[in-house]
């Protein structure tokens, strides 16, 4: 038993380690974006349109994962495409994660008609097929890195008031809690400083969730034509792009898709390593 | 409360959340900045177009009014008129609907199938590398969503090896001597089985996207009821009777182990039809959902709120069976 444990501990780690290197890599590439990619991400070139990858027959070695059909090189791309996918998921993520934290707190812990009010939203919100309402909200507010922004918080915050609702009133319900309410203290002030610090972990596990949520939905506004402009090098437009001529150069589509793939897998991996590593159980 | 009671109360949150959705969605088209009219009309029409326009679809009209002449239109069953198409908008849509339903089964279908035999082999196998190798297997299918495996999809067996076909509903050679839009279904039944074959080749690689996240919580779910049954008196007792261990498996455990899953499968499976907007669009399927995003960049308000309103209406719908279903089939809730 103790070896079984060993063992899933282990490989977690492993799991965390290998996604934490991952986003940390990406960060920086991000961050350093003009000083490593090989070229510009926006400059074209007819005469060198769909270059293949390094290791084919014709490549050229200034594009060393090759170029898509205007002969913009996809290296520099997604290098800078990483650069919005990351500031997506941080600040998409991050203003989800509180509007919905806080809201999911005080239904949970003040219960009364702001419960009421709030569950009766999360139940509307859940009726509505949230690419759709995605794409809704970006033709209404325009394209552009603040629309999609917004269109991530007003969808998903009820991921976190959902799920935080339901902890803080199994919270609210214990007797620490009842004993500050005794002491005569202010409701907010313990909804804060008692209820807030026991449901962080779950608030962490869903925030890194919720970062991988909104890479995709980025990469699926870019990919139906709606996210920042047909210009900037975004993964999803790259994959968009990729999918029409898939069939004369695969490897437009591929790169970006391992990117994302792999972005998507490592801030789920992140946030399940963290989970177990709150979860009192298995630590 | 009585069985009764809760249903009809159920009916009632369920008419205030569609109230709800059709609220928002007309509201949001009309209030955010950027008038309607504005949307519908290409760049450089004049004044005079725009008015004539406006009164066409009523929209010279305050909001509220709009509001209330578009909700006594769908109470009768008029949901306006499309503005590209110039058809009324439950027909086209309900045109569509078949796809979608079609493909949103089938990736169910897949799903259980997938996700029951991932549970049933790793519980049979458990302890060994077999397991360990289902459980990472999981984890991945589950932390990667539709849209992605999509991709993988398409590059897998639409070009690296391609064997299915990647785009639309039906090979367009085909001639369709069908009388519904269920065409998956109505091949069956005209035992066209030449059609039924081309429309799986072209249906396959969409819902299995929209399976795999879905079959890998289904197996997670699954095989985790199991490991706690196979620990249960009875089980043990079967056992020792001398039952081999697919039978003790499969005939004793499952039964028992199942119904979690299956109500989980429920409310997930909103959650794939909500996936099938963009696979549609990924896959070029004439469905529902790929035709929501064409009302939405040719800005077709009148469609955009129909389609929405249908969505909102199946989802709701599923949870509503699902519940109710789960009241009906447990006892504690009966009567409680």
């Amino acid at each position: 038993m103790a070896d079984a444990r060993g063992l899933v501990k282990r490989r977690a780690g492993a799991r965390l380690w290998l996604s934490a290197g991952w986003l940390v890599l990406l960060v920086l590439v991000a961050l350093f974006a003009p000083l490593l990619a090989p070229q510009d991400p926006l400059m074209q070139d007819l005469f060198a349109a769909r270059l293949p990858p390094f290791w084919a027959s014709g490549a050229d070695p200034n594009f060393p994962l090759g170029t898509d059909s205007l002969g913009r090189d996809v290296l520099s791309r997604i290098m800078y495409g990483a650069r919005v996918a990351l500031s997506v998921a941080l600040i998409a993520g991050i203003l989800t994660c509180v509007i919905g934290s806080v809201l999911g707190l005080i239904a949970g812990y003040f219960r009364g008609w702001p419960d009421v009010v709030i569950s009766r939203l999360v139940d509307i919100w859940m009726a509505f097929p949230p690419v759709l309402f995605s794409i809704l909200l970006i033709a209404v507010m325009g394209t552009g890195l603040g629309s999609i922004i917004i269109a991530v918080v007003v969808i998903d915050w009820t991921r976190f008031a959902r799920v935080i609702r339901a902890e803080a009133m199994s919270q609210g319900a214990m007797d620490y809690v009842a004993s500050a309410q005794v002491s005569g203290r202010k409701r907010f002030s313990i909804m804060l400083t008692e209820i807030l610090p026991n449901v962080m972990p779950t608030i962490v596990v869903l925030l890194t969730l919720e970062m991988g949520i909104a890479v995709i939905v980025e990469a699926i506004l870019s990919f139906v034509n709606l996210s920042i402009s047909t210009d900037d090098p975004t993964w999803g437009s790259m994959i968009a792009e990729g999918r029409l001529s898939i069939h004369q150069a695969w490897w437009v589509l591929v790169f970006p898709l391992i990117a994302l793939f792999l972005t998507v897998l490592s801030l789920s991996q992140l946030g399940e390593g963290l989970k177990d590593r709150f979860d009192p159980v298995l630590r | 409360m009585t069985l009764i009671r809760r249903i009809l109360l159920r009916l009632l949150t369920t008419a205030i959340t569609l109230f709800g959705v059709a609220v928002i969605v007309f509201f949001v088209i009309r209030v955010v900045p950027g008038n309607p009219v504005a949307m519908m009309l290409p760049p450089g029409a004049t004044d005079d177009d725009i008015a004539r326009l406006k009164a066409l679809y009523g929209l010279d009209k305050t909001i509220p009014e709009q509001f209330l002449i578009w909700l006594g239109g769908v109470l009768h069953g008029d949901f306006g008129t499309s503005i590209t198409t110039r058809q009324p908008v439950l027909s086209l849509v309900l045109s569509r609907l078949p796809a979608t339903i079609e493909l949103s089964i089938m990736a169910l279908v897949i799903a259980m199938i997938i996700g029951g035999a991932l549970a049933l082999t790793g519980t049979r196998k458990r302890g060994t590398k077999v397991e360990g190798t289902i459980d990472v297997t999981n984890g991945v299918a589950l932390s990667v969503p539709d849209f992605l495996w999509g991709l993988v999809l398409i590059l897998l067996f639409g070009v690296l090896w391609p064997i299915f076909h990647i785009s639309g509903r039906i090979s367009p050679s085909i001639d369709l001597p069908f009388s519904t839009n269920f065409y998956l279904f109505e091949s069956v039944l005209r035992l066209r089985f030449d059609i039924w074959a081309d429309l799986v080749s072209h249906m396959f690689m969409p819902s299995l996207a929209l399976a795999i996240p879905l079959a890998a919580i289904i197996a997670q779910l699954l095989k985790q009821s199991l490991k706690e049954t196979m620990h249960l008196d009875y089980v043990t007792l079967a056992r020792t009777k001398g039952y081999d261990e697919n039978h003790v498996i499969t005939r004793e455990a499952l039964p028992n182990a199942v119904l979690p899953t299956l109500t989980l499968i429920g409310v997930q499976f909103t959650f794939l039809i909500g996936g099938t907007v963009i696979i549609e669009r990924l896959f070029s399927y004439e469905g529902l959902g790929n035709m929501a995003i064409d009302a939405v960049i040719n800005r077709d308000l009148p469609l955009i709120q129909g389609i929405v309103i249908l969505f909102a209406l199946i989802f709701t719908a599923v949870n509503l069976v699902v519940d109710l279903t789960y009241a009906a089939l447990n006892p504690r809730l009966r009567n409680g």
